[in-house]
């Protein structure tokens, strides 16, 4: 029955633009795609060590503008940078689990948001680099020999791909000893130290991996809507990432796909179903609604207990 | 197999003093046990030895090796794993997994190796979760091992920690009050677990207020008040020694 599910599932992700033939419901599946990879980013460092994140916006940033500028500067192709993106994005992640070494809790938070603010500051006041708050315009879509990935169908397939790999890659992750650490450490950070387990260490590697899964994410984005401006920076991204983690379901795998598909087609729906006034009141009464009767969140709530 | 020495160790709170500078050892094989009236130190020394706590002064060695100055994730690694005064499990999680947790050291599999999926770490995984069944079915809790360690009547959670904490394989194993809390059945439970963990080659070191328990499992126990070593040796000594009685029961016949 489950297997029967999730092939019908398979089926109907990857036959989904002959079916959805709207470009703009297209627009807002890749969107939905590309926040389940930020969604399964932050689910690793808030759902599964207890760290929030409040600065994720910026290795989304990050990634967004390695991607595009070496594409735009050196004429990288996207396929290199890409992991190059990811690469840097897990340098930022390695770099902030290293500053936050002892910091846990609201002090960890705290060095999320400053990290964040300054790279974004960076990112306006580097003229020479950005091109400030004008942003850099034509970054190229991906190519594939004899293909160019710059119509929506092609992206779709290519974001599809990649959210898979980013939920492969935490799955892999979550059910090793690596995550089994991470759990460990949200869970009784003192007792996961007793039987040897690295809290600084741990706590890195998840940076890493998020922010680099993140990157990634920031990459996908560019080289769709083939604009980046310090625009990617901006809280309200993480302020979505972080309500799609809590309202799917927190250090649960499904959880954050089924937040990031939730919340990025919602405010579409609102949009069409009534006038623009009403849209953020309903969005906001919809939220409280699901925290109130779904704390844990929607994932947790259905499954009961089992993982 | 190990023997633990301390030597001259002290440790300061704002200037109280919690311990001023104790010696003892704790021989190879044995159960030892640490008593002393409340306030005395005991959990202080734990804390010190297992590096949670940073001594004024002294030295900790195990084997000969230092153990002064390292993080307790490394001191678990030397193979000194200690259990917690206040009941500690990760509660949200299953007994398995629990167990799981506590067989980190044992795994070897790195981030890479887990992202490309390699076979080894599934092969790791099989035999880490061969061992968990095996440390689960050791301290009698097959019929809970997919239940929420937080969700455990009290005494079984006591289990569940001398499980995660026999996992990271200790060669001394220190024990902060296991009988807290725990019906006499339970307690004579615990002390067949205890002499069983010892059979296994683990030297076994505990603070425990319980002088039945003490008394009944301890080669050597040694008794600390306000900070200081005031008698060690072999139960029926110390039962019988007059500054311990003076210690826990204030001045003897008065």
């Amino acid at each position: 029955m489950n297997r029967a599910l999730a092939g019908l599932g398979a089926l109907a992700l990857l036959t989904l633009p002959l079916w959805l033939a709207s470009p703009y419901h297209l627009h807002v599946v890749i969107m939905a795609g590309i926040f389940t990879i930020l969604a399964l980013s932050l689910n690793l460092l808030l759902g599964y060590t207890g760290q929030l994140s409040l600065g994720h916006a910026a290795f989304f940033g990050i990634g967004a503008y390695t991607s595009s500028l070496l594409a735009l500067k050196l004429e990288w192709s996207f396929w290199l940078g890409l992991p190059a993106a990811a690469a840097l994005a897990g340098l930022a992640g390695w770099a902030i689990g290293r500053l936050a070494l002892k910091l846990r809790g609201a002090y960890f938070v705290l060095v999320t948001i400053s990290f964040a603010g300054v790279i974004s500051l960076v990112s306006v006041n580097w003229m020479e680099l950005t091109n400030g708050p004008l942003g850099l315009p034509g970054v190229p879509a991906p190519e594939l020999p004899g293909l160019s990935l710059r119509t929506k169908p092609a992206y779709y397939y290519l974001v599809l791909l990649a959210a898979a790999g980013a939920y492969l890659v935490c799955r892999r992750l979550v059910r090793s000893r690596v995550g089994r650490a991470f759990l460990a450490l949200r869970e009784n950070e003192a007792l996961a130290e007793s039987v040897g387990v690295d809290p600084t260490r741990t706590l890195v590697t998840a940076a890493v991996v998020s922010a680099a899964l993140a990157g990634v994410a920031g990459s996908l984005y560019a080289h769709y809507t083939r604009f980046v401006s310090p625009e990617v920076f901006l809280f309200s991204y993480t302020v979505t990432m972080v309500i799609m983690v809590v309202a799917g379901g927190k250090g649960t795998l499904a959880g954050p796909v089924v937040g990031a598909v939730l919340f990025t087609v919602l405010p579409e729906a609102l949009r069409e179903a009534m006038a623009w006034q009403w849209q953020m009141l309903a969005y906001g009464v919809l939220l409280v609604l699901l925290v109130f009767f779904l704390p844990r969140g929607i994932v947790p709530t259905l499954t009961g207990w089992r993982r | 197999m190990a023997t633990l020495a301390v030597q001259d160790l002290a440790v300061e709170f704002g200037g109280v003093t919690a311990l001023a500078g104790v010696s003892f050892e704790v021989r190879p094989g044995t159960i030892t046990s640490l008593i002393g009236p409340n306030g005395a130190g005991k959990t202080t020394a734990f804390n010190a030895i297992t590096g949670y706590l940073r001594a004024r002064r002294g030295r900790v060695t195990l084997d000969g090796r230092p153990l002064t100055g390292l993080r307790p994730c490394d001191i678990a690694e030397r193979g000194v794993v200690r259990t917690f005064q206040k009941t500690s499990v990760f509660p949200a999680l299953s007994v398995r997994d629990n167990v799981l947790i506590g067989l980190h050291l044992r795994g070897r599999s790195g981030l890479l190796g887990i992202l490309a999926g390699r076979r080894a770490v599934a092969e790791e995984e099989a035999r880490l979760a061969g061992d968990a069944q095996g440390l689960i079915a050791f301290v009698g809790l097959e019929h809970r091992r997919g239940e929420l360690a937080g969700a455990l009547p009290y005494g079984e959670q006591r289990l569940v920690e001398v499980a995660v904490a026999l996992a990271a394989r200790p060669r001394l194993l220190l024990l902060d009050e296991p009988a807290a809390g725990m019906t006499g059945g339970e307690k004579d439970g615990l002390i067949a677990l205890v002499r069983r963990v010892r059979e296994q080659g683990v030297t076994v070191f505990l603070v425990e207020h319980d002088m039945r328990l003490v008394m009944g499992i301890s080669e050597t126990v040694i008794v600390l008040n306000h900070g200081r070593v005031i008698a060690e040796g072999p139960p029926a000594a110390i039962q019988a020694h007059p500054d311990v009685i003076r210690a826990y029961l204030g001045s003897a016949r008065a």
